[in-house]
């Protein structure tokens, strides 16, 4: 019985009872819907980041107190602060692959401007953050290096901000205040929206750091250094140089060092990888109901072979070879699961548009994985429906006539 | 001519139980081309082992079956499924017709399988000539849930004809019908012995033994008798008798 016989003969036989069919199928296409939809979230979670990784700001490299290897007591990222102004310096002076550096201080606090107020984040930088984060100013201009020096009471606000305290006309020339103390509104930041963990990245203030430690906060030590090298070529030497002057400065080792040093790029390596592992995670277990769904079509095709087992007497006695049985019986089993794999692509796709489109979430469905869960589920059908067609092939066609 | 069955001395025993069942025990018999022979027994007298044998759906234990000059005892598994293909047609009891499957495309079933390869349009149209025979070609897309039995039986037996078998098996083929349909069945058997068709029915009824030309009785696995039906029916005589029974019921009424 050649392919095409075979196919037609398959075809009409899972016609025939087209409910049974579908909900023998079904467990293959939640299975294959399932990881169809996570991974699509998944790969939309991963290049959600990337796209954060490229506006970040390219060559920049982070400094913290703090450090993950340290022996004893592991403070962790921005643990206590061993990082001063000082250190800030001298990185800009000595290490000359730098280009720009900005400390920052940081802390919450509540904001008044116009008898209406919010509370936000109030970050205390250098001039060169926005150059170093690549992020332009829609209005106004930054503070400098002047101001930096005078401790001056000047601030740039984020969007948010602009649209909460500042309804009518543009804020900058207008005051803010800051803990009771005012500041003069210089330049308003663009709009950047939500991050990747959902934190609104317009609501913030920005003020000098030498303001903001004297005025603001009473902290002494930087929570970070944001530092740009002068290229991508010379990122590496960067981050080494400073490692290096920094050890030299707070006398520690390898094995003590109270700061980290990381680029932009290993951080967002770092989150994607966690995104990549839950992906697989999430795939793995969506696998194992694809199993499951096999071993649904198994039973299911053992029981359709013992209801037809009068059928399979008479394809016997007509002259079908049992070869040409178990094909036919295999072929049913492998349709059925791809076809319910083809259904359950249709599925995860929908699925995880329709999440996107309910929760915000980017979602991203990959060929790969399409690809992949056909095949998987196709194989799945060729796997869980050998024994069933074996068993069909093996009857004796007297004996199967005479079943009741 | 040579015969078209011929069994020598053909022994089978069942050796699956704790007794072994001596189910045949030496038939030796021939069937010419064109013959209509009726097998009867009672239930345990081997007939249906025998037709079991005729059909190659089983080795005989000892002996030898020649079918159309090619000696079966030789063959394997598939060999024999070829053979059955090529050379014979089943009709059973039940019709074992394929459920929500058009009466065509049951009659195609044969050329499925088989050494030889048909294209769709050559087996639709052998499948039209095969609902012609028996008179069903205007109802070759019905399902078996919308033909009635006797309907149902003439799609079995023109599956069974489709490939031009060499010999027809009929396994109480009137046994699920009433007697007027009965009569109808035979009646088809009949025109196509007529037309040459060599045709083996296993029957326990006399009447419908009647229709056939040869009537072979069995006991305890052995042929007690072989003679030519005495007072043959005709199935269109019959037919006819009936009709007129009973209009002239209706008449009284």
């Amino acid at each position: 019985m050649h392919l095409g016989s075979t196919l037609t003969v398959s075809f009409r036989a899972l016609r025939r009872n087209p409910m049974r069919s579908l909900l023998t199928a079904l467990g293959i296409i939640i299975g294959v819907g399932a990881v169809i939809a996570m991974v699509s979230i998944g790969n939309g979670a991963k290049s959600m980041v990337e796209a954060q990784i490229a506006s970040l700001g390219e060559n920049v490299l982070l400094v913290f107190s703090g450090s993950f290897n340290q022996g004893g007591a592991r403070s962790g990222a921005f643990g206590a602060g061993t990082l001063t102004v000082d250190d800030a310096e001298a990185i800009r002076r000595e290490v000359s692959t730098v280009v720009a550096v900005s400390p920052e201080v940081r802390t919450g606090a509540q904001v008044l401007a116009n008898g209406l107020n919010w509370s936000t984040q109030i970050l205390g930088e250098g001039p060169d953050y926005l150059a170093i984060r690549a992020w332009p100013l829609s209005e106004g201009a930054m503070f400098t290096d002047g101001d930096v020096r005078s401790v001056g009471k000047v601030c740039i606000i984020g969007q948010t901000i602009a649209t909460q305290l500042f309804p009518d006309g543009s804020p900058v020339g207008q005051t803010l205040r800051i803990r009771s103390q005012p500041f003069k509104v210089v330049g308003v930041l663009s709009a950047k929206g939500l991050s990747v963990q959902g934190a609104d990245q317009d609501d913030l203030v920005i003020v000098p750091y030498s303001s903001a430690m004297k005025r603001v906060t009473k902290q002494t030590m930087l929570r970070s250094i944001s530092v740009q090298a002068t290229s991508a070529a010379t990122l590496d030497l960067a981050q080494n140089d400073i490692i290096s002057l920094l050890r030299q400065r707070h006398r520690t080792t390898e094995q003590t060092d109270d700061f980290t040093v990381r680029s932009q790029v290993e951080i967002a390596q770092a989150a994607t990888a966690t995104s990549n592992t839950m992906t697989l995670l999430l795939g793995a277990i969506a696998g194992v109901s694809l199993i499951v769904g096999g071993i649904g079509i198994m039973n299911i095709m053992l029981v359709s072979v013992t209801e037809r087992t009068r059928e399979i007497g008479i394809r016997l006695a007509v002259g079908a070879h049992g070869r040409e049985i178990q094909l036919q019986f295999l072929t049913e089993s492998i349709v059925l699961s791809a076809f319910g794999g083809t259904l359950g692509i249709l599925v995860g796709i929908a699925t995880s548009e329709l999440l996107s489109a309910l929760n915000n979430w980017p979602t991203l469905v990959s060929t790969t994985a399409v690809v992949i869960a056909f095949f998987f589920s196709a194989a799945v059908g060729m796997v869980f429906g050998y024994y069933p067609a074996r068993k069909a092939s093996l009857l004796d066609p007297i004996d199967a006539l005479r079943y009741e | 001519m040579p015969p078209v069955v011929q069994l020598e001395d053909i022994h089978k025993i069942y050796d699956s139980g704790e007794v072994p069942v001596h189910a045949v025990r030496g038939v030796t018999l021939q069937l010419h081309r064109g013959e209509f022979m009726a097998v009867m027994g009672a239930s345990g007298s081997g007939k249906s082992t025998l037709m079991n044998t005729l059909g190659c759906l089983d080795r005989p234990t000892r002996g030898r079956y020649r079918l159309d000059g090619v000696d079966v005892s030789g063959l394997d598994r598939n060999e024999l499924a070829d053979l059955r293909n090529a050379k014979l047609g089943f009709v059973f009891q039940g019709f074992n017709l394929l459920a929500r499957t058009t009466a065509r495309e049951n009659v195609e079933l044969p050329m499925l399988y088989g050494q030889r390869r048909y294209s769709s349009a050559e087996m639709h149209a052998r499948a039209m000539r095969s609902l012609d025979i028996v008179g069903l070609s205007d109802r070759a897309d019905h399902f078996p849930s919308q033909l009635s039995g006797g309907q149902q039986q003439r799609v079995a037996i023109a599956r069974a004809l489709v490939n031009e078998p060499q010999v027809l098996l009929a396994d109480e083929p009137t046994g699920n019908l009433d007697s007027k349909t009965s009569v109808e069945v035979m009646g088809v058997f009949q025109q196509l012995n007529a037309q040459g068709i060599t045709i083996v029915m296993v029957t326990h009824e006399l009447d419908i033994a009647r229709y056939c030309r040869r009537n072979l009785i069995m006991r305890d696995g052995r042929v007690v008798s072989d003679i030519p039906v005495p007072d043959r029916l005709v199935a269109e005589a019959e037919m006819t008798r009936l009709r007129e029974a009973e209009s002239a019921a209706k008449l009284t009424d």
